[in-house]
């Protein structure tokens, strides 16, 4: 794997109109399809990095300092799946108008693109014949949508917003499988921005710890969460509820 | 043990979708019954039920083997409080935090007018909130301390039984925890019956008794806590159980994905 950065983030300061600093000298790099993970609480300022790298800061917030070399595109996935889509636009459409701008194919090009892209996400053939709006869709296909969306940018960098976490368990576990495989088959790096300490370790070979707007911690994600050296990040390694393992299917009759 | 709640067969539809499915489930005194399932599976729509919020197109309910009926009474109101999902929402905005819980404990004649300051203090800090709270408003506190808030509130009227919808899914997981504390030691002292509905398995495993399962509209599972956990009933609490991501604990690979099998 090719170790030249496609993002390198040196510095970041993000500050509000209030001279409130809410990402301070945040720096890390991303290599060609590798996945980072940025975890931390709410408030702690990973999605304004996100919102940051996609050159989509809120109103009011700007960058004072520090700089961000990216050499590939990037696209987003939101959390609200529902959210990010024009609830007034069938799916199909949506998706083939992306396909549009970003990739400049015919119409007709762009509407069997999208499909493609809509098979290898695993939403039902039968979207060809006829299309959707999202309110007729799942919670979970709206975010394969979203997903396609993103990728219909041909991008170089994923950037993932808490994808999962509006997601019930069953079809969080689908969507990242479907991101893993998909990373595994288009080579895209991804930033992963999560609360889920679990979902993080699954998804993403580095994490970066994040607290009140500074990085606390980062490092491979299985050092990070055997042998943290900072105190916060211990703390929300102790915080995760546990889920006992489950006894094999079908092993032993008897319980006592 | 003492039986606090019996739901006997009730069905609940909204026009054609039948939201619950002949429901029938028993709540041990003392204990706490967690209630899981994915969004649309009904569990609110149950919670609500038994709050008495929805009236249930068939079936029947008792608390402590007393008959609830459509129309309660205040007593019967007063028995069952509920704790919800969003403190934001279920703190009245233009309301002090005393005024809050004054109201409740006046209404329900808890105490005299003449002890509710007290009974306020106590409350604040059964929640570990101190008394100054009591002047301020919902807005000048955090997501944790809203919630507990609305558990004073909702402990203030001394119910049987109290329902927690999904009480820690608007929190961080550092406060989470401080707050499934709080519930666990006022249970204990308080000798409280729950309801604890949730979609997190790992929140249900640390403050339940039995787990209960429910998908589409029905109940698939009832079992023990550690039964449930290790050797589920149900296929679909496998599935449930199975698609819980987990914290790596062992130095294999590592990053990428390994579902649990």
């Amino acid at each position: 794997m090719a170790t030249t950065p496609v993002l390198e983030i040196e510095d970041l300061t993000l500050t509000a109109k209030t001279q409130e600093v809410l990402v301070k000298d945040v720096s890390f790099s991303l290599n060609q399809g590798e996945s980072l993970g940025l975890v931390g609480e709410s408030g702690s300022g990973k999605s304004l990095t996100l919102r940051a790298v996609l050159g989509l800061l809120p109103r009011g917030i700007e960058q004072t300092g520090g700089v961000i070399r990216s050499a590939a595109d990037s696209a987003m996935v939101f959390q609200d799946p529902r959210g990010a889509l024009d609830p007034l636009c069938p799916v199909v459409k949506q998706v083939a108008e992306v396909v549009y701008y970003r990739q400049r194919l015919s119409r007709k090009a762009s509407r069997a693109a999208a499909l493609e892209l809509l098979h290898m996400l695993g939403l039902p053939d039968s979207l060809r014949k006829t299309d959707r709006y999202p309110g007729q869709l799942s919670g979970g296909q709206c975010q394969r949508i979203v997903i396609a969306m993103a990728l219909a940018c041909k991008p170089g960098i994923l950037l993932c917003d808490e994808p999962t976490t509006a997601l019930d368990v069953t079809v969080q576990k689908q969507i990242m499988e479907t991101v893993g495989r998909l990373q595994q088959e288009l080579g895209f790096a991804m930033i992963f921005v999560t609360h889920n300490l679990a979902v993080a370790a699954a998804m993403c070979s580095r994490l970066a710890v994040m607290k009140k707007g500074e990085i606390v911690e980062q490092g491979s994600t299985l050092s990070v969460l055997q042998e943290p050296q900072n105190p916060y990040t211990q703390m929300l390694i102790n915080s995760v509820l546990p889920v006992p393992e489950l006894a094999p299917e079908g092993s032993g009759v008897l319980w006592t | 043990m003492d039986l606090s709640l019996q739901v006997n067969n009730v069905t609940v539809r909204y026009g054609g979708f039948t939201a619950l499915d002949n429901i029938r489930l028993e709540v041990q005194q003392h204990t706490t019954l967690g209630l899981v399932g994915e969004s649309g599976s009904g569990k609110s729509t149950l919670a609500r039920v038994i709050a008495g919020l929805i009236i249930p197109d068939q079936g029947q309910l008792l608390l402590d083997a007393e008959p609830l009926t459509g129309k309660r009474t205040r007593e019967q109101r007063k028995k069952i409080q509920m704790i919800f999902q969003n403190p934001d929402a279920s703190l009245n905005p233009k309301h002090s935090i005393r005024q809050i819980l004054a109201e409740a404990l006046l209404f329900h004649k808890i105490v005299g007018r003449a002890e509710v300051e007290k009974r306020s203090r106590q409350l604040l800090e059964r929640v570990s909130l101190e008394g100054k709270a009591l002047d301020k408003y919902p807005h000048e506190f955090s997501g944790g301390q809203r919630q507990r808030i609305a558990i004073a509130r909702a402990l203030s009227v001394e119910p049987s039984l109290l329902i927690a919808d999904e009480p820690t899914s608007a929190l961080d997981v550092s406060v989470q925890l401080s707050v499934l504390e709080l519930l666990g030691t006022l249970k204990s002292e308080l000798n409280l019956t729950m309801l604890f509905i949730s979609h997190d398995l790992g929140v249900i495993h640390a403050v339940s008794d039995k787990v209960a399962v429910m998908r589409q509209g029905k109940l698939v599972e009832v079992s023990p806590k550690d039964r449930f956990f290790s050797r589920p009933e149900a296929a679909y609490s496998r599935e449930l159980l199975s698609a819980v991501p987990q914290m790596p604990t062992m130095k294999t690979s590592g990053g990428l994905h390994e579902p649990r099998t």
